[in-house]
């Protein structure tokens, strides 16, 4: 990566007014804030259902000082293919266009139009936001939730399938560039966003995104509880450019730390992974030590 | 209302504060300052800065001292937990007078 | 120029000389052949559109969506299951109010699968706030989809241009292509009265609550009962709108009609059968071998059917004494759509005014079902003696 953006040297425009109705200690709020730092002024959203319409307002206030057409769930990225289009037609090929999207209507409804959008590599940024579940209609289990969390509609036995790796799908996809960041991991995430924008074809993020009241945590410890994440090693910090994998951030310093810190350190924070079991917990811990024994061995 | 302009035609949103209202009023505790912990307080000097990145309300301003906006403030804790000096702490709003609630 | 082409051909055409300048499209036969035409336009350099071959239809229409929000003047195709995929789309382009062109190569829907011509596809789409126009001939394919982009800009309101599958999609025809200068000087370029940009950015389409609200600018905004009600507001004003197209068009290119009806041997008529699109024109042949036999009939092609034009339908017909209503649709659980809405525009303008006709309604072709003029004739010839039946009675079964 060639930025290495600092706290200070991050630009202070703001994009999005305070005062919205995003939860609070919206994990969210952090990520949308400092990606819309990165895409700047000439940017032009795309939003589909999700926390994102209701932190950008409801009729007639907008909370972002972007412009931003609303679609519908499944469609967000032939949306930003739309626009995109139009742009051409006027001969305009400096104004970013920047779909956000949450887990479920990036990984489940939305995915057809994501992957039609990808193979005709069409030049937009797609921003999925992981919140790990459909949490604007009140945490509801989506592709992407983690085996065992409980949620809205898996109560008593949590989830029984695996989590859906979402930037797989879209690295298979062979796009010039693909993102794993974290709310917790701002400036990573805006220094990914700076070093892709001039890639061609659709460049595609996947946001870990800490939720308060969908994981069960005071929303005081979200930034904590998402470094947790990754120093566990659960969820990995990476970029693939141009089919080439490579850890980033924290994530790259764990390789060379050797040391994860136990995965039931991060399940314990959040009341939604109380089912898990002892014996789930260690299949899941054994699962992320082979995963990083992967990523030991290839550093050597 | 009862204009027949385009824009009033469809859903048509222009950008501001508060469309969540007065989202202040949705705390239960406040973050206060202590600025001889403070970071750019003590150097006087940009430095830091952690609370006003990882503001999910963009409510703490990036000035020495850094001023937290209670019209919006949520009181969601993050700046207290995130300060590496722990010079927030939250505070229950109801030590704080009606006077200065308003 | 007169030519000899297909009607897919015709409506490409249509929108090659309207310089549409996004398209998207998806495969689904019969309209197929309308869509590859336009990429061979654009790959030949005739055309300067951008054409994406999305991935579904939904994604068709959210192209189209999208790209007109930022000011483009879009097109796409569809038909049956490919229009019914889109549906929420559908209702999203109305609610938004973009001037959206979109040809309806109407089509049976499943279950089960047919791919041949009836017109239960846009008819099942008929409350979403679209206009829409069915076309008889070749002639009216090419005119109306140039008409269409004027209504749609002059309104804000999206068009379905209907016309039947494989009968007029797929069959050769002479007609008039009219000149790219005479389009140009129809119909000129889109310029929306707002377009998404960073210049003057906005949240469009966002969540509207229950009842209105303040603006950033501290006044009251419209809310999304209003905005709904202008809507219908609009749709209705698009029949005034439409006989302003219809004047304009004949000015420039030397043709026109009634906008809302095509009427043959009416005037005179006793009976007046009824229906949309290319059905009308083989019921002439009925209406000619009837008045050869001493009956006074005529027939009346219904050429808008949203808005409905509930007046001139009821101007036409007043006095009548019988209107039979042919379709190749209807209402499941009820009547033809066409049918009833006629009889709510007759009850409406002549109830108690001793001029209300009866109303016997046909249903035909369902699934492409061959429609022999012969049955036609002697079906409308029972209707003209007497009530056939009160249900709807559907002409060709082979139960």
């Amino acid at each position: 990566m060639q930025v290495k953006t600092t706290i200070l040297s991050l630009p202070t425009e703001e994009f999005v007014h305070p005062g919205t109705r995003a939860c609070t200690g919206c994990g969210l709020a952090i990520a949308y804030r400092v990606g819309l730092k990165a895409l700047g002024k000439d940017t032009m959203l795309v939003v589909p259902p999700s926390c994102l319409t209701v932190l950008q307002g409801l009729f007639p206030v907008a909370s972002t000082k972007l412009p931003c057409l609303n679609v519908t769930f499944a469609s967000t990225a032939a949306a930003a293919t739309g626009i995109l289009a139009t742009l051409k037609t006027q001969g305009n090929t400096h104004t970013t266009v920047a779909a956000w999207a949450g887990d479920g209507g990036t990984g489940d409804i939305g995915l057809q139009a994501l992957s039609g959008a990808a193979e005709r590599g069409d030049n937009f940024i797609y921003f999925c936001y992981d919140n790990e579940g459909y949490m604007n209609t009140g945490a509801q289990r989506s592709g992407t939730t983690p085996i065992g969390a409980i949620t809205a509609n898996t109560p008593f036995k949590g989830k029984l399938q695996q989590k859906k790796d979402v930037p797989a799908i879209m690295a298979a996809h062979k796009l010039s560039y693909v993102a794993a960041c974290s709310a917790a991991y701002p400036l990573d995430l805006y220094d990914k966003i700076k070093n892709c924008l001039h890639l061609p074809g659709t460049k595609y993020f996947h946001i870990h995104i800490p939720c308060p009241p969908g994981w069960g945590y005071d929303p005081r410890y979200g930034i904590k509880i998402g470094r947790l994440a990754v120093e566990t090693g659960y969820y990995d910090l990476y970029e693939i450019v141009n089919g080439e994998f490579k850890l980033t951030a924290a994530s790259e310093k764990l390789v060379e730390k050797r040391k994860l810190v136990p995965v039931h350190e991060y399940f314990r924070t959040q009341s939604r992974f109380r089912l898990l079991t002892d014996a789930q917990i260690a299949d899941i811990q054994q699962k992320i030590d082979e995963k990083w024994a992967g990523y030991y061995n290839k550093d050597e | 209302m009862g204009t027949r302009n385009y824009r009033r035609k469809t859903s048509h949103s222009e950008h501001g504060p508060g469309d969540g209202g007065r989202t202040g009023s949705w705390r239960v505790e406040r973050p206060v300052l202590d600025q001889s912990l403070c970071i750019p307080c003590k150097r006087n000097k940009e430095a830091c800065f952690i609370c006003w990145l990882f503001c999910p309300e963009i409510v703490i301003s990036r000035t020495i001292p850094p001023r937290v906006d209670l019209e919006y403030c949520k009181g969601c804790g993050i700046c207290a937990e995130e300060c590496p000096t722990r010079a927030i702490t939250m505070v229950d709003e109801a030590k704080f007078s009606e006077e200065d609630k308003e | 120029m007169h030519i000899i082409e297909n009607g897919n051909a015709a409506a490409a055409l249509g929108v090659k000389l309207c310089r549409a300048n996004v398209i998207a499209a998806y495969p689904i036969t019969p309209q197929t052949p309308l869509t590859e035409k336009l990429s061979e336009y654009v790959e030949r350099g005739d055309m300067k559109a951008e054409y994406i071959p999305v991935e579904s239809e939904h994604s068709a229409l959210a192209v189209c969506i999208a790209a007109s929000s930022a000011g483009a003047r879009v097109f796409t195709a569809t038909s049956a299951n490919g229009l019914l995929y889109m549906h929420e789309q559908v209702q999203w382009a109305s609610g938004a109010r973009l001037p959206i062109v979109m040809c309806v190569v109407n089509r049976a829907v499943g279950a089960p699968w047919n791919i041949w011509n009836d017109q239960q596809d846009s008819i099942s789409q008929r409350d979403t706030g679209w206009i829409q126009i069915y076309c008889a001939d070749h002639q009216q394919i090419i005119d109306t989809v140039i008409k269409a982009y004027w209504i749609a800009e002059k309104v804000s309101i999206p068009i379905m241009v209907c016309y039947d599958g494989y009968i007029l999609s797929h069959t050769f025809m002479p007609f008039d292509l009219p000149d790219q200068e005479k389009v140009d000087g129809f119909l000129p370029p889109f310029k929306p009265e707002y377009a998404l940009s960073p210049e003057e950015p906005a949240n469009l389409n966002t969540v509207t609550l229950p009842d209105v609200r303040l603006d950033v600018h501290g006044e009251l905004a419209h809310s999304y009962m209003e905005i709904r009600y202008l809507l219908q507001e609009d749709l209705r004003t698009t029949l005034t709108v439409a006989a302003d197209a219809e004047k304009r068009f004949g000015e420039i290119f030397d043709r026109c009609g009634d906008p809302y009806i095509e009427s043959y041997r009416c005037d005179d008529a006793d009976h007046v059968a009824v229906g949309l699109g290319s059905l009308t024109y083989q019921l002439r042949v009925s209406v000619d071998a009837l008045r050869k036999e001493g009956i006074k009939v005529g027939v009346m092609g219904v050429r808008f059917y949203r808005p409905f034009p509930d007046e001139a339908i009821a101007n036409a017909l007043k006095g009548k004494k019988t209107v039979i209503v042919f379709e190749k649709a209807l209402s499941y659980g009820y009547e033809g759509a066409l049918t009833s809405d006629l009889k709510s525009a007759l009850y409406e303008h002549l109830a108690g005014t001793g001029t209300l006709p009866s109303v016997q309604n046909f249903i035909v072709g369902i699934g492409g079902r061959e429609i022999r003029t012969d049955d036609l004739t002697q079906m409308f010839r029972s209707a003209t003696q007497g009530r056939v039946s009160r249900e709807p009675t559907w002409i060709g079964l082979k139960l």
